[in-house]
């Protein structure tokens, strides 16, 4: 969708919400206007996982924009691998950065290899720690994780701690506090109440929990009533006052899977690999990233080759 | 009858979850899953695996050939969060591929080379190997024996803990790291050695120990009852099958080799 896109969302948005009376609260913006919150040197939270329901088209807005000097904090896949090929990363918190059935990231790989970014290499429970931690306004959580391991010898800044109630020594893992994150979900109202439909949905409550603002990129807009029915409501995992922005991006998350709707684009991922490994980032770009999410789904094949992309089977 | 090496060392991973009861059993990479599948449909009717998405299975599904999630046994929801709840609880047993393990049985899948800040091979990352390896049993399964794996140093990067007295947090002890097997191509070994050494504890068929101890980088122990790995049962073999109907598990070591050495 282009910015004229999403602006006829909006109008849709409201008619659907039925309202009469005061306006509720209309958060849907265009992606641009919504990464426009993420300044340089801010902490970025960013949802899914790997290869499975990233919020790319949010990322590519990011690229598109001057923003820089990153930290991101994120299960990483090809998000954490554009960011750090396009130079806009100066610190990675990572446990891994990773395609699945492609296990190394080449512009993560890249940038780790060139020494070119700072890293806080943690375990995957530690971040969700970090960001339970941020979520729940305590400075750190005490775990054994991280013990006996370069978790601690190469994180100088992470403190062991004693515990009043027993002899041991104690990881405190600190509070993953987030200026931004963004997410990808399913399906969101204009409101800002999202459903993530896929058989999981990761982190992402404690990426929204962890976060001063958050921004979803959703693949279909629907009412407000569509959340009334229970089963629907269930798949709701957190709270529509956590929901900044509300972007409508059909498509939004390739080439990372947005399942029930489509799945991930393993030829795209090589097709990226490839162009990383021939011409870098500015070889990925000029053959992919177009000036808007619209050109930048022609450049990949459509929305509609999107969408038919196969569910991936583990 | 004939079975190859990767069978052989399925069969004997699977070994690795034997009267464990109810605990989440977790294999990545497809020998490593096809091994703990065997154990739930053999040894340990009792255990647990999920789909390696985000449910809990009553029957493990097949490897190879499963077009769709759908229909496939589901027992409860059990998404990554939910995962990590169940690893701090202790009733889990992963059994891992790691690129390095070290005298200590200390592991790296993070980086390979180079310095810490720019390592020469960016590898995966710690991924949730810390809090694994503190958590509950670990096993390794290593398709390539050699000095490049067992590293006669220390991992280049440290990912889990292990016998390392050097190493050990305050208020712990060597009884709270628990390290059980190591499957290779040549044999299996455990850690109930001398001071938690590595021991040689069954030699696949053919293979002589004098290969093991020049492809490991450090000393290993000889359990003195050390015998040669079992060669898989028809049984094993026709449920091996099943659960990897498109032999895919042909294709995971270099040439499919036999499981019985020819002689030369």
């Amino acid at each position: 969708m282009g910015d004229a896109g999403a602006e006829a969302d909006f109008d849709t948005a409201f008619n659907l919400t039925g309202m009469i009376g005061n306006a509720r609260m209309n958060k849907c913006v265009s992606a641009a206007d919504a990464v426009s919150v993420i300044e340089s040197g801010m902490t970025i939270g960013i949802g899914g996982w790997g290869p499975r329901r990233k919020p790319m088209a949010l990322v590519r807005e990011l690229l598109r924009s001057d923003v820089s000097d990153l930290t991101v904090v994120a299960y990483g896949g090809a998000d954490v691998g554009l960011l750090c090929a396009a130079g806009k990363v100066r610190k990675v918190v990572y446990a891994f950065v990773s395609l699945d059935f492609m296990p190394l990231e080449p512009g993560f790989r890249k940038a780790r290899e060139t020494g070119s970014v700072d890293v806080r290499e943690i375990d995957e429970g530690m971040m969700l720690l970090g960001l339970r931690a941020a979520a729940w306004g305590s400075p750190y959580i005490p775990t054994r994780i991280g013990l006996g391991t370069d978790v601690i010898t190469r994180n100088p800044d992470l403190q062991l701690v004693d515990s009043p109630y027993d002899d041991k020594e104690w990881v405190a893992m600190p509070a993953l506090n987030l200026d931004v994150s963004l997410l990808h979900a399913t399906r969101g109202d204009a409101r800002g109440v999202c459903e993530i439909a896929s058989p999981d949905h990761y982190m992402d409550d404690w990426f929204a929990r962890a976060a001063n603002k958050t921004v979803v990129s959703v693949d279909e807009l629907v009412p407000s009533d569509y959340f009334h029915d229970a089963d629907v409501a269930r798949r709701v995992y957190w709270e529509r006052n956590l929901t900044s922005h509300i972007v409508h991006i059909p498509g939004g998350a390739h080439p990372s899977s947005s399942d029930p709707l489509y799945g991930y684009d393993m030829k795209h991922y090589k097709e990226y690999a490839a162009a990383l490994a021939e011409g870098g980032y500015d070889g990925w770009s000029e053959a992919h990233l177009g000036d808007s999410e619209s050109s930048y789904q022609r450049n990949v094949g459509g929305l509609e080759a999107i969408q038919t992309l196969p569910l991936p089977v583990y | 009858m004939t079975f190859s090496l990767a069978e052989l060392m399925v069969c004997a991973a699977s070994r690795s979850f034997e009267n464990e009861g109810e605990v989440l059993a977790t294999g990545i990479g497809l020998l490593p899953r096809l091994a703990a599948s065997l154990a739930m449909r053999t040894s340990n009717p009792d255990m647990m695996m999920t789909d390696s998405q985000s449910f809990m299975l009553s029957t493990p599904n097949p490897v190879s050939g499963m077009a769709s999630h759908s229909g496939q046994a589901n027992e409860n929801w059990m998404g990554f969060a939910r995962i990590f709840d169940n690893v701090w609880s202790g009733a889990r047993h992963a059994l891992v591929g790691p690129s390095q393990i070290d005298r200590f049985g200390q592991t790296n899948i993070a980086a390979l080379g180079g310095s810490y800040e720019a390592p020469k091979v960016q590898l995966l990352g710690v991924r949730g190997f810390p809090g694994n390896s503190i958590s509950h049993a670990n096993s390794f399964f290593v398709p390539k024996h050699s000095t490049r794996v067992f590293v006669t140093g220390e991992c280049d990067v440290v990912c889990s803990i292990g016998y390392n007295p050097d190493r050990l947090p305050r208020g712990y002890t060597f009884d709270d790291i628990d390290i059980r097997r190591v499957i290779t191509d040549l044999c299996v070994m455990d850690f109930n050695g001398p001071n938690k050494q590595m021991r040689v504890v069954s030699l696949h068929p053919g293979v002589p120990l004098s290969e093991v101890l020049e492809n490991t980088g450090f000393e290993v122990a000889v359990a003195p009852n050390m015998t040669e790995t079992p060669a898989p049962s028809a049984e094993q073999l026709a449920l091996i099958t099943e659960l990897d109907p498109l032999n895919v598990r042909s294709k995971q070591l270099k040439d499919n080799p036999p499981g019985m050495r020819n002689p030369n």
